[in-house]
C-alpha cells in the first residue's frame, strides 16, 4: 500500500510589506498548518530573544541571509514549501518594499495565484495596485485579496465591503476576473486557517480553504500543444540502433500518438510515432508533463525548434512585448542583447523602447530614457534568427522570454509577448487602440 | 516493495491535472535536459544520500533509452559509511558511469589541508570539491540541496552562478523566471544546479516509495554501537569517537540523512520500511538538519557561510 497520496501541487505568491503583516500571515499559514518544525521554532525564538523581543518574530522564519537579519528586511525572493492533507504548496514570499517589482515579477512568473495583503485600516494604497498590476501583466490566474488586521477595525464588514469593491472594481479593470477578497487577522488567526468566530457575517471560504481548492493549471484540452525541443536523445547503442526522440516538457495543451503537428520555424509537418514518458510507452502526454516523442518522418530537428499543434504562431524576427527590467544597468534603444526563448537563445537588437508604464496609474510616459530597474515598459525588438512566439496572453511559457547581456551573462529583462493590460491608457489620445 | 505506478496520477482537479510528485518530476527532468542541452561538461555530485539517490533515478529517466550524459562526482572525506561507498560503487558501475572521487584525505596527507581539532571534515569538503571542479573542467555541477532544508538554501536559485573562487554571492544572483534557466558562465566560471530545489523531505522519501527505489541500508532501521554527543548518537570509528567520558551503547537507530559519521547523528527508529520511514518523518517534529546535523549548530549563518565560499 503507497502511502504518496495524490495530491496535486499550487505555486502561489504573496505581497504586502511587513506593515502589512505578510511576515506574519506567511508565518501563521505555515504554523498553523503544522509546518514549522520544533528546532525551527526553537531557532526563532532563540534569535528574537537575542534581540530583546519577547515573543518569537515569525518574520525570522521567512529571513534566511545576513544582511536580511542585519537590516530586518527582505532582499530576495524566498521559497516556501507546506502542505495539507489536500494539497502541497510552494509559496514564493516577495518582499514589498525594496526592488519590489523585480521581485514580485520574479515570484508572479511562476505563481498560478497571488495573495495581495491589505492593512483594513488603509484600504486599497499606492502599492496595493502596484501589486494588483504586477499580477496582471504576470498573467497569475487567480488573486486573493486578503484584508488584515480586521481585528483592528472591530471586525467590521462595511469597512471589509467596500476595500474588496474597490480592489475587485481595480483589477476587472486590469482583465483579472477571477479574485476573492478575505477578511482576515493574520495575528489572531481569524479566518487563516480556522474560521474567524468575530466575522458571521462572512459566507466565503478561509484563505487555506480557498487555497486548497482553486483549480490548479488551465485545462489542456482547452489548448493548442506546444512542445519546446531540448535535448535530442539518440542512444546509438546494440538495443536501440536507430531510436531518434526529441525530449521536451509539454508547455501548453495535449499530445496524442497521430497528432498531426508542425515543426517550427522550419514549418515542416508531420505526425506523433510515439511518446515515451520518462522510459515508459504511453499515447497521450499533456502539459506539464517531461515527455521523450517520436516523429514518423525524418526531420532536420535540433534543440530550439517547437513541435506545435493546432494554431500554430507565424515564425517572426520582430517582437513587441511588454517588459519588466530587472537590472541596475539601463536598457536602452539599440542595445545589442540575447533573447532566450524556450529553449532557443538568438542575438537581438533593442529596436525602440515604445514608451514607460507607470505603474501605479497604468499611463505611458516617455521612453527615450530608456528602462531602469523595476520599470515595466512596451519595447520593439529585431531578433537574428525567427521565433515561434505565442501572445504572452494566451501563454505564459511560450509568450515569455528574457533579456541577457551577451558580455556577462546577467539577466537583463523579462520579457512578455504582446500588450500588457487590455487597459493601458495612453496620455495622448485615449481612446487608443492597443490591440 | 512497492513498484512505479504505471501512469501519472490524475487528482480530482481536472482529468489532466498532475498529482504533486509528478509535477516536481517534470520540472526536475526539464532541469537535467536543459543543462544537457547548454553545457558542455555537466556532473552530478554522487554521495550516496538519497538526494543525490534521487537525483540519479530523475537523470537516467530524463534520457532514457540512452545513457545519463554526465559522469559523478563524489567528494570522499574518510569519513563516510562503508555501506554508502559500496552503494556508490555498485551503482556506478550498474549504470556504467564515470565516477570521480576527490578525496579529503589526500588533501591532508598532501599537508594541503589539517584536521580540524574536532575531529569533523565537512567543512574540509569545498577545497577537494573546487579542486575537482577545476580539473575536471566540469561547468555544470548538479546538487542535491532543497531549498527546504535550510534559510540560505531557501534563496537559492536553481541555476546558481559559481565565479572563479566557487563563490556564491546571494546579492548578485540572477533574477530567475518561469522555467527559463540562464546558464551563461565565463571560463572558469560554474553553474550549481539543483534540480531539487523545490522537493521536501517528504516529497523524496514518497518518490522512493513510488519509484522503488533502493537506497543504502543505514536509512532504515538497524542495531549499532553509538555514542552521545551535542545531543545526537554517532557511530563509533576510527575517525575519533567516542572519547573516554562517552559510553558506547547498543541501539535500534536510523539515519535520517548520510553525511560523514563524524558529525551525523543517528535517530532512534524502528522503521525498518520505507512506509515506516515515511510515517515516521510525517509525525517528526524536527527538520532532517536539526535532528542529525552537527554542522548546522555552528552558527546562525553556518550553512550561508560555507555556501560562500563554494560548499555544496
Amino acid at each position: 500500500m503507497s502511502t504518496a497520496t495524490a495530491t496535486s501541487l499550487l505555486r502561489f505568491a504573496t505581497a504586502g510589506s511587513v506593515d502589512d503583516g505578510k511576515s506574519t500571515l506567511v508565518g501563521r499559514l505555515l504554523h498553523d498548518s503544522k509546518s514549522v518544525l520544533a528546532d525551527q521554532l526553537e531557532a526563532v525564538e532563540h534569535a528574537s530573544r537575542s534581540r530583546g523581543q519577547d515573543a518569537p518574530d515569525l518574520a525570522l522564519l521567512t529571513d534566511g541571509l545576513r544582511a536580511e537579519r542585519e537590516q530586518g528586511i527582505t532582499i530576495d525572493v524566498a521559497y516556501r514549501y507546506f502542505a495539507t492533507p489536500r494539497r502541497r504548496f510552494i509559496l514564493a514570499d516577495t518582499p514589498g518594499h525594496v526592488q519590489y517589482t523585480r521581485n514580485m515579477v520574479t515570484g508572479a512568473s511562476t505563481a498560478e495565484l497571488a495573495v495581495v495583503l491589505v492593512d483594513a485600516r488603509n484600504g486599497v494604497v499606492e502599492q496595493t495596485r502596484r501589486h494588483a498590476a504586477v499580477a496582471a501583466l504576470l498573467r497569475v490566474p487567480h488573486v486573493v485579496l486578503a484584508v488584515n488586521k480586521m481585528d483592528l477595525v472591530g471586525y467590521a464588514e462595511p469597512v471589509f465591503a467596500a476595500i474588496a469593491a474597490e480592489f475587485t472594481a481595480y483589477a476587472a479593470s486590469l482583465g483579472v476576473t477571477d479574485v476573492l477578497a478575505v477578511p482576515i487577522s493574520a495575528l489572531a488567526g481569524d479566518n487563516v486557517v480556522e474560521p474567524s468566530a468575530h466575522m458571521d457575517w462572512y459566507g466565503g471560504p478561509t484563505l487555506l480553504e480557498h487555497l486548497e481548492t482553486v483549480p490548479v493549471g488551465s485545462d489542456p484540452s482547452a489548448e493548442p500543444a506546444r512542445f519546446p525541443v531540448q535535448y535530442v536523445i539518440r542512444p546509438q547503442t546494440e538495443e536501440h540502433p536507430d531510436y531518434r526522440g526529441y525530449a521536451g516538457q509539454l508547455a501548453s495543451g495535449v499530445l496524442r500518438v497521430g497528432d498531426p503537428v508542425t515543426v517550427l520555424p522550419s514549418g515542416h509537418t508531420t505526425t506523433v510515432a510515439g511518446i515515451d514518458a520518462l522510459g515508459r510507452r504511453t499515447d497521450i502526454a499533456w502539459a506539464p508533463q517531461s515527455v521523450t516523442v517520436r516523429l514518423a518522418d525524418d526531420i532536420d530537428i535540433s534543440r530550439g525548434d517547437l513541435i506545435a499543434a493546432g494554431a500554430t504562431p507565424a515564425p517572426t524576427k520582430d517582437i513587441e512585448a511588454t517588459v519588466s527590467h530587472l537590472n541596475e544597468r539601463p536598457l536602452r534603444a539599440g542595445d545589442k542583447v540575447l533573447l532566450k526563448h524556450t529553449t532557443r537563445t538568438v542575438r537581438a537588437l533593442v529596436k525602440e523602447i515604445s514608451y514607460r508604464i507607470d505603474i501605479d496609474s497604468l499611463e505611458q510616459r516617455s521612453g527615450a530614457e530608456g528602462l531602469n530597474v523595476n520599470d515595466i515598459g512596451h519595447v520593439v525588438l529585431r531578433t537574428a534568427e525567427p521565433l515561434a512566439l505565442d501572445a504572452y496572453a494566451a501563454n505564459r511559457r511560450t509568450g515569455s522570454f528574457l533579456l541577457i547581456d551577451p558580455a556577462d551573462g546577467t539577466t537583463l529583462t523579462a520579457g512578455m509577448a504582446g500588450e500588457a493590460f487590455d487597459t493601458v491608457r495612453a496620455t495622448d489620445t485615449a481612446e487608443e487602440d492597443w490591440v | 516493495m512497492t513498484t512505479a505506478t504505471d501512469s501519472p496520477v490524475r487528482t480530482d482537479d481536472t482529468p489532466f491535472a498532475l498529482s504533486h510528485l509528478d509535477a516536481l518530476e517534470a520540472e526536475s527532468v526539464h532541469i537535467f535536459r536543459e543543462v544537457a542541452g547548454e553545457f558542455e561538461r555537466p556532473v552530478i555530485l554522487f554521495s550516496g544520500g538519497k538526494d543525490s539517490i534521487v537525483m540519479l533515478h530523475l537523470a537516467l529517466k530524463a534520457f532514457a533509452p540512452a545513457p545519463v550524459p554526465f559522469a559523478l562526482l563524489h567528494v570522499d572525506t574518510g569519513h563516510n559509511f562503508p555501506e554508502v561507498i559500496a552503494y556508490r560503487d555498485r551503482v556506478a558501475a550498474e549504470h556504467n558511469l564515470r565516477l570521480h572521487v576527490a578525496s579529503v584525505q589526500d588533501f591532508i596527507d598532501r599537508g594541503v589541508l589539517r584536521e580540524r581539532p574536532d575531529g569533523t571534515r565537512n567543512p574540509l569538503q569545498t577545497v577537494p570539491l573546487l579542486d575537482a571542479i577545476e580539473k575536471g573542467r566540469f561547468d555544470a555541477v548538479f546538487g542535491g540541496g532543497r531549498r527546504d532544508e535550510e534559510k540560505a538554501r531557501a534563496k537559492e536559485r536553481v541555476f546558481s552562478l559559481r565565479d572563479e573562487f566557487g563563490a556564491w554571492d546571494p546579492r548578485r544572483q540572477r533574477p530567475e523566471l518561469w522555467s527559463l534557466y540562464n546558464g551563461r558562465h565565463a571560463v572558469g566560471e560554474h553553474v550549481r544546479v539543483f534540480p531539487l530545489s523545490n522537493w521536501t523531505e517528504l516529497d523524496v522519501w514518497q518518490y522512493i516509495e513510488r519509484e522503488g527505489i533502493e537506497l543504502p541500508e543505514i536509512y532504515y532501521a538497524h542495531e549499532r554501537d553509538v555514542f552521545a554527543r551535542n545531543g545526537m548518537w554517532l557511530t563509533a570509528g576510527e575517525w575519533g569517537g567516542p572519547k573516554d567520558t562517552e559510553p558506547v551503547e547498543r541501539r535500534l537507530i536510523r539515519y535520517r540523512t548520510v553525511g560523514d559519521m563524524s558529525c551525523t547523528g543517528a535517530v532512534d527508529s524502528d522503521a525498518t520500511t520505507i512506509e515506516a520511514v515515511i510515517a515516521e518523518i510525517a509525525a517528526s517534529r524536527l527538520t532532517e538538519r536539526g535532528a542529525t546535523r552537527a554542522d548546522d549548530k555552528l552558527s546562525e549563518a553556518a550553512m550561508e557561510d560555507r555556501k560562500r565560499e563554494g560548499y555544496f
